[in-house]
């Protein structure tokens, strides 16, 4: 299968170019993403491609309501179509919880299995540089905590590729989260109409034997970066990108630190009642007898985020950040 | 799909269109099969007005008599969780769904038992699912806010105010994409009016010319709250022409009145004429849910009054001698079929944790 180095951004587009070719079925709609190519610029291209030369409406600008478009495409895809929503920022996808919540989530519940909703959410989520406090969410947690909705946020442009067309083919509605750093990230990819990323797989990205670093999205990347610098101490970090939030694959999460028996779980949410405190409660709960110390856990400073970009870095784990935690291990 | 700009002219419905929409109908489908074919436009066959008398009141019969057997359990205690009844509302979903094909689809209120029925599905399906058993629609799992029936185009009624729209104006937009001929009706109250969604959608509706209906019930309370409390202009029809649709305003107590009103949007919609926003006159004679009297936010002569509009009433006079024998045999239906669904095993207790995803 053909391999080719490519931005996660490109890696993404690629994916959806690929999808909307495949099925007839897909189209997306968002905010600025057709006339004006996407704010973070995924849909590049695409509405010269489909809607000017080949006539065909795939790519569907909306007005700005996160809400309406979002119980539109729910009702699009209990008829037939598999919807890929773009949220210009996920802090935005606040506006619609009741849509992806109380509808796209639950409709397959209640109606006993009669009807599917296959759509994907997905935009950029966390912080960028000084978007501040009202665009720079991590909503994955609030997400992951809702059975019905699928959630995953890939870390590397292979992921970007993979799990995007598997998401686009999932008949459940899925959360994808971009962390806005990861675009310009490059990396190679294999491509081919079924290079595809199931879901609840984790991947062991770096192996090591003293200690498991477990993170997913942009956080995997400071991971590598601290086993490292660990590497030069001497200690061996084993990094596992999570990268599917729900469904979560514990038992790769599991197997590294039974082998490890020390793990810090890393996160850019809020560190209170995020998703890694759930990473982190599993592993306590039927890892115990494994583990040489408390689960260590990294997350953002409980704060809306800053805008000075001083006081924004304040709040974003870094490397330093997960060092301190890994002294504190003992 | 192409955006297009609602610059649709406002229609309200007078004496002359209902007269006249059943021949504009006819020629309707006249013109259409002979330029495109038989099968290119399906719409629904007219009805005979003694046709539709009949099956107007057998419609509301049967949704009265299904509420009263439910009011019974509820009264008993067998039957928990919110019940919203919507007696005196009869003749809405009865002239809405004698309007709509099968695979014409519907989204509806919490109250909005009455259209899952007018839309033709088997009723046991509809009856389990309301008792909470196996066989239900959502085998127990959505109960009485909450029936799906995709098979008759059923899109969901709703435990939220308001959020139907939504999903009924994306039926629209994929019967569009898909080029099909489908029409989407989605059913709100006047409460509906003041959530933004429904707003944000009439807007998305008029901007794309979604085949879309909006079957405004307005019964004068959002809940319990009077219209004159809650809505800074009580104009509900001007709202949606405002935002470009095509409104009508009727008495939505005369199932005929629902029925023409509603046969000219179906038609305008299915044939790419846009969106129709209908406020329909009517009053909930009962309370709004079970442990609601209905009185005190409104007073008992107020109640007697529109109880005297009973639809039901009224057409069971218009039938004269034939109602008698029409009523009971739809209350017969309806009580055997209550008996059979009562007598249905409940789910399996592990089915709680199956089909959370597909």
């Amino acid at each position: 299968m053909p391999t080719q180095e490519l931005s996660y951004r490109d890696a993404l587009r690629m994916a959806l170019v690929e999808e909307i070719d495949r099925d007839q079925n897909v189209f997306v709609m968002g905010e600025d993403i057709g006339r004006y190519q996407g704010t973070f610029r995924v849909t590049e291209g695409l509405f010269q491609k489909y809607n000017v030369e080949q006539n065909d409406w795939r790519i569907i600008d909306t007005p700005i309501v996160e809400p309406g478009f979002t119980g539109i495409a729910i009702g699009a895809a209990m008829t037939g179509l598999r919807p890929v929503v773009e949220m210009m920022t996920m802090s935005f996808s606040i506006l619609a919880l009741d849509q992806i919540i109380n509808h796209a989530a639950k409709i397959h519940y209640m109606t006993g299995g009669q009807s599917t909703v296959p759509m994907v959410i997905r935009g950029p989520g966390g912080a960028a540089k000084q978007l501040s406090a009202q665009h720079s969410h991590s909503l994955e947690g609030w997400y992951a905590h809702c059975p019905g909705l699928k959630v995953v946020a890939p870390a590397t442009p292979q992921d970007a590729y993979s799990m995007f067309k598997q998401a686009v083919r999932d008949d459940n509605p899925v959360i994808f989260t971009e962390n806005p750093g990861l675009y310009t990230i490059k990396g190679e990819v294999t491509t081919g109409p079924d290079v595809l990323q199931p879901f609840g797989k984790a991947q062991v990205l770096r192996e090591g034997k003293d200690l498991s670093l477990v993170a997913y999205s942009r956080m995997v990347h400071v991971c590598l970066e601290v086993a490292d610098r660990l590497a030069e101490e001497g200690i061996s970090a084993e990094v596992v990108d999570v990268r599917s939030l729900l469904p979560l694959d514990t038992e790769t999460i599991y197997q590294s630190v039974r082998k490890t028996n020390r793990a810090i779980v890393v996160y850019e949410d809020w560190k209170s009642g995020g998703f890694g405190a759930e990473i982190a409660s599993r592993i306590s709960e039927d890892c115990f007898d494994d583990l040489d110390a408390p689960v260590g856990r990294v997350g953002g400073l409980n704060v809306p985020m800053p805008y000075s970009r001083v006081l924004e870095l304040e709040c974003i784990p870094n490397a330093d950040d997960v060092m301190a935690a890994v002294r504190k291990l003992g | 799909m192409q955006e297009v700009r609602g610059s649709s002219p406002l229609s309200s419905t007078t004496l002359f269109s209902i007269f006249f929409a059943d021949a504009c109908l006819r020629v309707a489908v006249l013109i259409l099969n002979l330029s495109l074919g038989p099968h290119a436009c399906k719409l629904a066959p007219p009805m005979e007005t003694s046709q539709r008398d009949e099956q107007f009141y057998r419609s509301m019969v049967r949704m009265r008599a299904v509420e009263t057997e439910l009011l019974a359990l509820s009264s008993a205690g067998q039957l928990r969780g919110s019940l919203h009844l919507a007696q005196g509302q009869e003749a809405l979903p009865a002239g809405a769904g004698a309007a709509l094909r099968k695979d014409d689809y519907v989204t509806a209120t919490y109250r909005g038992h009455g259209y899952v029925l007018a839309k033709g599905g088997p009723l046991l399906p509809i009856i389990a699912e309301i008792l909470g058993k196996a066989a239900g629609l959502g085998g127990g799992k959505g109960g009485k806010m909450h029936l799906f029936d995709l098979e008759y185009g059923i899109l969901g009624t709703n435990g939220i105010v308001g959020a139907a729209v939504g999903t009924a104006a994306g039926a629209a937009w994929a019967a569009q994409l898909q080029k099909t001929d489908r029409v989407a009706l989605t059913v709100c109250g006047d409460g509906a009016l003041n959530q933004g969604h429904v707003s944000e959608c009439m807007n998305m509706a008029v901007l794309y010319q979604l085949p879309l209906i909006i079957l405004c019930e307005n019964n004068l309370y959002s809940e319990m709250t009077p219209l004159s409390r809650s809505h800074g202009d009580v104009n509900l029809a001007g709202r949606a022409a405002g935002f470009g649709l095509n409104t009508a305003q009727i008495d939505g107590n005369d199932p005929e009145a629902v029925y023409q009103v509603m046969s000219e949007a179906v038609n305008r919609a299915r044939t790419g004429g846009g969106p129709t926003f209908i406020e329909a006159a009517t009053y909930r004679t009962i309370g709004h849910y079970q442990a609601d009297s209905g009185i005190g936010y409104r007073t008992a002569e107020e109640v007697e009054a529109w109880r005297a509009k009973s639809p039901l009433d009224h057409w069971a006079a218009k039938l004269g001698k034939r109602a008698p024998a029409i009523a009971a045999e739809e209350q017969a239906a309806v009580r055997a079929v209550f008996e059979e669904a009562w007598a249905l095993p409940g789910p399996d207790p592990l089915a709680a944790g199956t089909q959370v995803f597909a």
